[in-house]
């Protein structure tokens, strides 16, 4: 093919093919990170399935009041700040700025909401003397799974809070674009799908029968 | 781009996958309350999730509505690195019958 034929972007003078996705490159960044993400947290979810099928004495300690009751709060809470960041982002393609900042402030305000009902889970959890590597039930390895995938998550709640902060400032003081607010609403849409499949393997098979 | 005067609801049109989703949620609660054996469970579980999964990425994150070359890029090559993950259990069910006094 000759490179007559190829589209010259306005922006440089070198002769470029047209995107095969037709995404920003910033969009296309974000979706392999979070393909990498997947896979992160698909190895550990699988780690914890290894780990719970080949134990004996896998503990069930999920009570109702507090536990389940406090992930069913999460699990509306979270699923609502996907709603509110959606709203951002089509307020943001809109050009509406002080809705998006609503969105946004929203979005960021259910995610602290969710990290501290998750703190809270995390402290009760502790005070019934659960550790990385000791609980009072069974295998000592339910605690070092329990952190280590409620942690991760935690981490990516916390960072997405941080991002969405940071976006809403620079989008308001037109630093930002709509396209950045998007970018940023794909990673808390995808924190928001981890939470469904922790919710089921962490929470909901390990629930406490009397 | 005027639009603060008049803007639209913009979260009117995802409505009916929100409540979906808190559907699907509900739904996983409530069965994990019956008494099904783990496998079943375990399965019905994920099936669901699954379900929630598919609609967060294909409406909540529009990758229904990008090129089917970003769908076909992103999408089998994390699913079969996935399922290659499953090569795991037969070593963990060895675990399981293999350890001294497993029983």
């Amino acid at each position: 093919m000759s490179e007559s034929h190829l589209p010259i972007h306005d922006t440089g003078a070198a002769v470029m093919e047209a995107s095969p996705y037709g995404i920003p490159s910033r969009k296309l960044t974000m979706w392999l990170f979070l393909v990498s993400d997947a896979i992160t947290f698909g190895a550990i979810l699988f780690g914890y399935g290894y780990l719970r099928t080949a134990s004996t004495d896998w503990p069930t300690p999920f009570r109702f009041n507090p536990s389940i009751l406090n992930v069913m709060i999460m699990t509306a809470v979270l699923i609502t700040s996907s709603l509110t960041m959606l709203g951002a982002v089509d307020s943001a393609k809109l050009g509406d700025k002080p809705k998006t900042q609503r969105f946004l402030w929203s979005t960021i305000l259910l995610g602290v909401i969710f990290a501290g009902l998750h703190i809270r889970e995390w402290f009760g959890m502790i005070d019934e003397g659960v550790g990385l590597f000791q609980n009072p039930w069974g295998s000592p390895l339910f605690g070092a799974t329990f952190f280590s995938i409620t942690g991760l998550h935690l981490l990516h709640v916390i960072s997405g809070v941080i991002a969405i902060a940071v976006i809403s400032r620079g989008f308001a003081r037109g630093s930002l674009t709509a396209g950045h607010v998007e970018t940023t609403g794909l990673y808390w849409h995808f924190v928001d799908l981890v939470w469904m499949f922790v919710v089921p393997l962490i929470y909901l098979l390990n629930i406490a029968r009397s | 781009m005027a639009a603060s005067t008049k803007s639209p609801n913009v979260i009117a049109r995802y409505l009916p996958v929100y409540f979906t989703l808190l559907a699907i949620a509900a739904l996983e609660f409530f069965l994990a309350y019956r008494h099904f054996s783990p496998v079943v469970l375990l399965a019905m579980l994920l099936a669901l999730a699954v379900c929630s999964g598919t609609l967060a990425v294909m409406f909540f994150m529009h990758l229904a509505e990008e090129r089917r070359s970003l769908i076909l890029t992103l999408i089998p090559a994390a699913i079969f690195v996935l399922v290659m993950m499953n090569v795991i259990w037969t070593d963990s069910y060895r675990l399981l019958h293999l350890r001294p006094f497993a029983h």
